[in-house]
């Protein structure tokens, strides 16, 4: 059974407001090299073969549900 | 006129709405439950604020898909009047019925505080008994209300004057430090090309009465009942 992860990324067009403040405080500890850094979602699940692609149903469900297109970019990675 | 509330698992201002249609407004509403498959035969579907479905996922990501969102959705192609308040706009927004999407603050803050909104359109069902660049005061409460969308979808918001409200300060001007949340454009309320949807951050039934500190909110469900009037006649 075939495992998938998605990950979820803001748009690099959008200001990403938890990853600025994320990194203000990485800048805080004394990282100050440190830059561009973006927040997203991990999502993992097990898809039962049934002979259709996996790629392409984790594709819809991500555009169906998983991302919103209008501020999100995901990947799948089929992990087995 | 008949309202009907929409009632999700975590919606939190929906007897906010019942009671400002109800007692205030004085005209009929029921509430309509999430699992429902049709919208009871009523004319107006408030869609209210609160954390529909924990806001999991994405706020309204969820509730889109709930058996009632295709009864309104349906009811939106017909030309049915929909608003959607808060978590409501937030809804609209995935479900399409409205373009663009509402993201986290900028602040990163959950904020909630009385702003004022100026109203950029009046020739719709929600503001017609505003003035053009009429100033309400209107609360907001939310974390996740900074509306963006890309650079085609304003153009054509702008050039169809879909922004129904902005967020203004007390003089009607469109500032910076008037924004509470980062908004593109100061973007507070939008509406479909049609006008009969429409979504605000900011919640009029919070401010229905002026023991709560303003009435402003009242006119746009007043502009609503006014709109089924017209109609009628």
């Amino acid at each position: 059974m075939p495992r998938v992860r998605v990950l979820v990324t803001l748009k690099p067009t959008l200001l990403d407001a938890q990853g600025r403040t994320v990194q203000e405080a990485l800048h805080a500890l004394g990282y100050g090299n440190v830059n561009q850094v973006r927040i997203g979602k991990v999502i993992e699940m097990d898809i039962a073969d049934e002979g259709q692609s996996v790629q392409a149903q984790v594709k819809e469900m991500c555009d169906r549900l998983l991302a919103n297109p209008v501020t999100e970019l995901y990947e799948i990675e089929v992990l087995e | 006129m008949r309202f009907g509330v929409v009632v999700f698992p975590g919606s939190n201002c929906d007897a906010d709405a019942y009671y400002a249609i109800r007692d205030v407004l004085q005209q009929p509403v029921e509430y309509i439950l999430h699992q429902d498959n049709d919208l009871h035969g009523v004319d107006c579907v408030i869609l209210p604020g609160g954390f529909s479905y924990g806001d999991y996922l994405r706020c309204g990501a969820i509730a889109r898909f709930s058996p009632v969102m295709q009864a309104v959705e349906e009811f939106a192609r017909q030309g049915g009047l929909v608003i959607g308040i808060c978590n409501g706009f937030q809804i609209l927004c995935e479900a399409h019925l409205l373009p663009g999407a509402l993201v986290r603050n900028e602040g990163l803050r959950f904020v909630c505080k009385h702003v004022y909104l100026r109203v950029e359109n009046t020739d719709t069902p929600f503001t017609n008994q505003c003035r053009q660049g009429e100033v309400l005061c209107i609360p907001i409460a939310h974390g996740e209300g900074r509306y963006v969308c890309d650079r085609e979808t304003l153009q054509e918001l702008q050039a169809n004057n879909q922004i129904i409200f902005r967020y203004c300060d007390s003089t009607g001007a469109l500032t910076r430090e008037s924004n509470p949340n980062g908004s593109l454009a100061n973007i507070a309320g939008i509406a479909n090309e049609r006008f009969n949807v429409m979504g605000m951050m900011p919640h009029p039934e919070r401010a229905c009465e002026a023991m709560l500190g303003s009435e402003d909110g009242l006119k746009i469900f007043q502009s609503i009942v006014h709109s089924a009037l017209a109609v009628a006649r």
